[in-house]
């Protein structure tokens, strides 16, 4: 295990060091990344300014949830890259190499990049969370303070877990799955809002199926102080990002079934 | 003029082979149509003020955007990236035809195929589940088709200048990103235009990014009258000379320091 982290530190350490090389190409890509997506956030603000509030929430809450979700996402996406680039692996046989090597295939594939311009989304994220907690006035107590790491750590985990179950249906179809971007992408839309605002069966899918809610809207909830309209207690809000690790955990688990199955396209 | 429709119509044959890829990308249209109705549903549910575009016409907005939405300048052909990474880019210099006119005719056809592809799926399964509404009248939809070859042309006159610029950049996102960032809030595809601040409408008519999708749009569904569409093609058809000058000078700046990468 140690040994594992070791090994995967030294993949990132590579990695980092690759892309520094190109160090204005890096800024440039990191900016634009900061802007393409936080120009979503302006067209959040547009919206506030027509409505003025969605079903009672006001802008400087909605942004919270905007925050946190695109600063865990920020997190999956950079580390997840390995995965991205599996389904292309698969079919050109190159996966066979990582499995000749005795350590664990996942491990190995998420050490091949992090990708360092993500942090683009994550900085227009923080900046966001920034603004949205000082004109709450939001008092960061070590428990918020702690409930907020939490909740990113396990959304990163879930965005994480959903990229792997992306890559794990690779193993079966060869192609990867776009589809799969609805949950990603389209759980990163829309969890920027509070879930509360959604019909009922989209509201279930993304709380049972997929844990989004367990990772953005029940902490956040929390950290607001907020009572629930769905009616959950104040410990099940502080624990729920607790499942989005779960979820990785049996996403991994679930990669590994995929693996047995797995048939080199041998060219 | 041969050359031209013969690219295009390769590309379309070549395009509409993915049909799996199409079904994929079909059904994150649909799941990312339905978040942002209800979205848009939430908020029109928060206030009782009028607002200047009805929910209903929202809503239709929001999938006519997903229908049209390949038609837009969001995304670089990624045939013409690598042509520009791999050094290819000569091959395409040693082509008897024009070369504006032959990238220029690549991007129409790149981004036609896959709207044709979509956009009927899309009307029937948003138009009968969904509330995707029809067009107001016959009018406002030849309108609307008459305004969507204009924003077509406009689209692809930008395209193009952003595809050339790849000559300087090689890696070259950096000027497709800010410009689709822009593209994609100012057009319309993120919040309606209607709904932003009044002090910005006259700015935002002006501009080329309305043209392509929010006009259009409120051409189909009346909230502009018919008649409309005289003007606003004439200034896509402005916008889309100017793009088009614009691009073959720099074009022909391009090529004279042109240096191909790799062997």
């Amino acid at each position: 295990m140690r040994d594992g982290f070791r090994l995967y530190w030294r993949y990132i350490a590579i990695s980092l060091r690759g892309q520094m090389q190109y160090r204005a190409s890096f800024l440039m890509l990191s900016f634009g990344h900061f802007l393409v997506t936080g120009i979503e956030f302006l067209g959040l603000v547009v919206l506030f300014h027509r409505f003025e509030n969605i079903r009672g929430w006001q802008l400087h809450e909605v942004a919270l949830f905007y925050a946190v979700v695109n600063i865990a996402f920020s997190f999956a996406d950079a580390f997840s890259t390995g995965f991205d680039m599996f389904a292309g692996m698969v079919k050109n046989g190159h996966f066979d190499r990582l499995l000749l090597r005795p350590r664990n295939t996942a491990l190995q594939l998420a050490g091949q990049e992090l990708t360092l311009r993500r942090a683009g989304r994550m900085l227009q994220g923080l900046l966001v969370l920034f603004w949205a907690s000082t004109s709450l006035g939001v008092v960061w107590t070590a428990g918020k303070i702690l409930l907020l790491v939490l909740t990113v750590f396990g959304g990163a985990c879930m965005f994480f877990g959903i990229f792997v179950l992306q890559a794990t249906a690779a193993f079966w179809t060869i192609e990867s799955l776009e589809v799969m971007n609805a949950f990603t992408y389209g759980g990163v839309e829309t969890a920027q809002y509070p879930l509360s605002i959604y019909r009922t069966w989209f509201r279930k899918f993304f709380t049972y199926v997929i844990p989004l809610a367990c990772v953005s809207y029940f902490p956040i909830l929390a950290v607001l102080e907020k009572e629930d309209v769905l009616g959950s207690s104040v410990l099940f809000q502080c624990l729920s990002p607790c499942i989005g690790i779960l979820f990785f955990l049996v996403t991994l688990r679930l990669w590994r079934v995929g693996e047995r199955h797995y048939c080199s396209t041998g060219s | 003029m041969q050359p031209y429709l013969a690219i295009l119509s390769a590309r379309f044959r070549m395009l509409l082979q993915y049909r799996a890829a199409a079904l994929g990308g079909f059904l994150c249209q649909l799941f990312w149509g339905l978040i942002r109705t209800m979205i848009f549903t939430a908020f029109y549910a928060s206030t009782d003020a009028p607002q200047p575009i009805s929910l209903e016409q929202v809503i239709t907005y929001v999938w006519l955007g997903q229908a049209m939405l390949a038609l837009m300048p969001y995304r670089m052909d990624r045939e013409m990236r690598e042509l520009m990474r791999s050094g290819n880019v000569v091959y395409e210099l040693l082509k008897p035809v024009d070369l504006y006119f032959f990238w220029y005719s690549r991007n129409v056809a790149s981004r036609v195929a896959p709207v044709l592809l979509r956009c009927f799926p899309m009307f029937l399964v948003a138009g009968l589940f969904l509330g995707l509404s029809g067009p107001a009248s016959l009018a406002s939809a030849l309108a609307w088709l008459a305004a969507t070859a204009g924003a077509v042309l406009l689209g692809c006159a930008i395209a193009n200048c952003l595809a050339i610029t790849m000559m300087w950049t090689v890696v070259g996102d950096g000027a497709w990103q800010l410009t689709s960032a822009t593209l994609w809030l100012l057009s319309g595809m993120i919040v309606p235009l209607p709904l932003f601040p009044d002090w910005m409408q006259p700015v935002l008519s002006m501009l080329p990014f309305g043209m392509m999708v929010d006009m259009p749009f409120r051409l189909y569904m009346g909230h502009l009258p018919p008649e409309a569409v005289f003007e606003l093609v004439g200034l896509q058809l402005m916008w889309a000379l100017a793009f088009i000058v614009f691009g073959r000078s720099l074009l022909s700046l391009g090529l004279r320091r042109l240096v191909v990468q790799g062997g």
